[in-house]
């Protein structure tokens, strides 16, 4: 589904990510955890297309086709959605009339016709049921003084409505307590299918408690150091990120 | 990086759609100002004598007047013996019949999507059209006169309801009033004249449409409507003009008169030729708009949605002469490239139980300047008087302004005055959290921009209510539609 080659990237002339390669499936959960500072953030973004990022080298394969050309919200219309660390509000757009911008502006990228209000309410009622979400929330300025808890729901809703091939959580856990954190992940695990996959990038291993990711790869200073299954998460819980800057450090002087 | 535009700014680059010119015979006179020029145009108008009287006044206390200059706004010095103050396409007549004006003038109708055809007509609406100095067409005249509506040109009105015109005209400003009324007292041309009799409600929108089209002409119209006790009317006016690398003055005076119970709406929807992406040219859009609220329980709402024009100086504004009369603002102002508005309005409280509201929104892009001058006064006599003010400003690039002016002088201690004011800016990070959802950056800001303005949006008559949201995203965007 998501082939990405020795990407390096750089943001105002600074090198953030150097030489990572990843390769996810359909129906595959993968976690990138790091130290902060890692790059862990800046792959999401460069996944997504921000164009402040710089790509210098390689090259990501996305469902076949090559996304480093694509606009962002080409990416988006293709099937790929980022549940962002920080939510951005902005007032004045409501939560519906933003989503259903985002439907509509995808089945027009798609040749679908737009979902009238009926249709749209419907689908919209059908996704708030299964992740219980209030009605109120949806009626309020996007993102405009919500918790943190209610905006990453939020985004999980979006990403409900959307139906993306690949969903980047990119920091899912921050700002939420662990019952929030419960509620949100369970939200996520709702709408995993076999042909839908998670790239879950975080700090700590209580996110894959509930996600419990196929794979789990390290990211320290821009590079994959270490790749291996959801126990290498539980390592990294007992032991700290300290181990895995020795190691890499030790193969730097070496 | 730093010299790059980002990707907000290069969305809101935008083209005017309006900046046709028509060619059609003028009847023109010489550029130029003196009591010559006023005799002539006055003359031209078949004004009676105290018409004329009236203006050589206004003209000769103009003389002693300077022209302002505390809003916030800069132009070079107006040379008032370079504008030609009488442009009017020709064989006009007594117009019986839509048939009869120009094809040209119709078909350019056609193209600013307002059809003059009676057939094609929308309905509910009716129309008076001024281009340059003069009123061209107006329409549903008849079926207005039967319920004793009066809706004509303000020239059909000088000769046809004299005993109006002389009662109203100057009654809310003054030809003294300011150095841009004054101006306009002396010269203006035409414009629509409305009157509602006691106890109607008009059964459909009036609106007049203004046209510039003649180069180095400047427009100078006069609006005036009379709702008489318990009667109602809403009133839209719209307006474009040719790309010109000039700028062009258009001073016009609205002068409102709300007996008791009555309620006049008056929207404005001003799409004057705003000037290139440099700041070449455009309309200097210096009006004087008042209401009086004459009678107890009168209402007065004035709904503006302002997005053209080199530079905008207006503050519409209502007298609560009346007990418990009630005078609102709405208004959105959108500035982009070297664009200037100074706008707001004067809400005096002088009756007891007077209520005023306020809703200014301002949106500022480009390198432009946006500012909202308010003024609240209560008098001695306004007991009980009540004012909420709201000013927001969002801006959409680093380069431009966004200013308040919030005056407030309150002479009865039993007033409640309240201000609120926020100011908030479309961010990268805004526009990229859209696009990640799949939102071009064009429609997020169209969305982002209309959600700002809805409060005020919502104020418009519904027809123009869809018009007006799509103008706001033209006017940011490249290519909406």
């Amino acid at each position: 589904m998501l082939s990405i080659t020795n990407i390096h990237a750089s943001i105002e002339g600074k090198q953030i990510l150097k030489g990572i390669s990843l390769n996810i499936r359909p129906g595959e959960v993968h976690a990138i955890m790091g130290p902060n500072g890692s790059g862990k953030s800046t792959l999401a973004a460069v996944l997504a297309g921000r164009e402040a990022y710089e790509v210098t080298e390689g090259s990501v394969s996305f469902l076949g086709k090559d996304l480093l050309p694509m606009l962002p919200e080409d990416r988006a219309h293709e099937g790929l959605f980022l549940a962002f660390q920080y939510p951005v509000e902005i007032p004045g757009v409501s939560t519906t009339n933003f989503i259903k911008a985002a439907v509509n502006e995808k089945r027009k990228y798609l040749g679908q016709e737009p979902l009238d209000a009926v249709a749209f309410m419907k689908l919209m009622k059908e996704k708030m049921a299964m992740l219980q979400i209030d009605q109120s929330l949806l009626s309020r300025s996007i993102n405009e003084g919500f918790s943190g808890g209610e905006k990453k729901r939020n985004e999980i809703f979006q990403m409900a409505m959307l139906e993306p091939r690949l969903t980047i959580l990119d920091e899912m856990d921050s700002g939420l307590d662990i019952d929030a954190l419960r509620i949100v992940a369970a939200g996520i695990n709702q709408l995993r299918t076999k042909d839908n996959s998670l790239l879950v990038i975080t700090h700590y291993q209580r996110l894959l408690d509930y996600l419990e990711p196929d794979f789990v790869h390290v990211l320290y200073n821009g590079q994959i150091v270490r790749s291996g299954t959801k126990e290498l998460a539980l390592e990294i819980e007992q032991k700290g990120y300290d181990f895995i800057k020795e190691e890499a450090g030790l193969a730097e002087s070496l | 990086m730093k010299d790059e535009l980002t990707t907000l700014e290069k969305t809101i680059a935008k083209d005017y759609a309006y900046g046709f010119s028509t060619v059609i015979a003028t009847d023109v006179i010489p550029k130029g100002l003196n009591e010559q020029v006023i005799r002539l145009l006055s003359a031209k108008k078949e004004e009676p004598e105290w018409m004329l009287e009236w203006r050589l006044k206004a003209y000769r206390h103009w003389l002693t007047m300077e022209e302002p200059g505390w809003p916030n706004v800069h132009y070079p010095e107006i040379d008032y013996q370079d504008i030609i103050y009488y442009a009017a396409p020709k064989n006009k007549g007594k117009l019986n019949n839509l048939d009869e004006v120009d094809p040209e003038l119709l078909r350019t109708f056609e193209k600013l999507g307002i059809s003059l055809n009676e057939q094609k007509r929308l309905s509910g609406v009716a129309v008076d059209v001024v281009v340059d100095s003069i009123s061209v067409a107006t329409s549903f005249k008849e079926q207005l006169s039967a319920i004793g509506i009066i809706f004509c040109s303000i020239s059909e009105a000088i000769q046809q309801h004299p005993e109006l015109i002389k009662k109203y005209l100057g009654s809310v400003v003054p030809a003294t009033d300011n150095f841009f009324a004054a101006l306009n007292a002396a010269v203006f041309t035409d414009g629509s004249f409305c009157y509602i009799p006691a106890g109607v409600r008009c059964p459909m929108e009036l609106s007049t449409y203004f046209r510039i089209n003649t180069e180095n002409s400047g427009q100078f119209e006069r609006t005036l409507i009379i709702a008489e006790e318990g009667s109602y009317v809403s009133y839209l006016e719209g307006c474009t003009a040719p790309q010109r690398n000039e700028n062009q003055l258009h001073a016009a005076v609205v002068e409102l008169v709300a007996h008791k119970k009555a309620e006049i709406k008056y929207s404005t929807v001003q799409n004057w030729y705003p000037g290139d992406h440099d700041g070449k040219g455009g309309i200097y859009n210096f009006v004087t708009k008042r209401g009086l609220c004459q009678g107890d329980h009168s209402r007065i709402s004035w709904t503006q949605v302002e997005t053209g024009s080199a530079i905008t100086w207006k503050y519409p504004s209502v007298i609560l002469k009346g007990d418990y009369s009630v005078g609102e603002f709405y208004s959105v102002a959108l500035t982009n490239h070297y664009q200037q508005a100074d706008t707001g309005t004067k809400m005096i409280h002088l009756g007891k139980h007077t209520k005023s509201r306020i809703v200014s929104k301002g949106i500022s892009a480009g390198f432009s300047q946006n500012s909202y001058r308010g003024l609240v006064r209560t008098g001695k006599h306004a007991t009980g008087a009540r004012n909420y003010s709201q000013c927001d400003s969002l801006l959409l690039s680093d380069h431009c302004g966004a200013h308040t002016f919030p005056y407030i002088e309150v002479k009865n201690a039993t007033s409640i005055v309240e201000h609120e004011a926020t100011t908030s800016k479309i961010g990268e990070d805004q526009l990229f959290y859209c696009k990640q959802r799949g939102i071009d950056a064009e429609t997020a800001i169209a969305l982002i921009v209309n959600g700002f303005a809805k409060e005020v949006m919502n104020k418009l008559p519904m027809e123009f209510a869809i018009e007006a949201k799509k103008l706001l995203a033209v006017s940011l965007e490249g290519s909406v539609g």
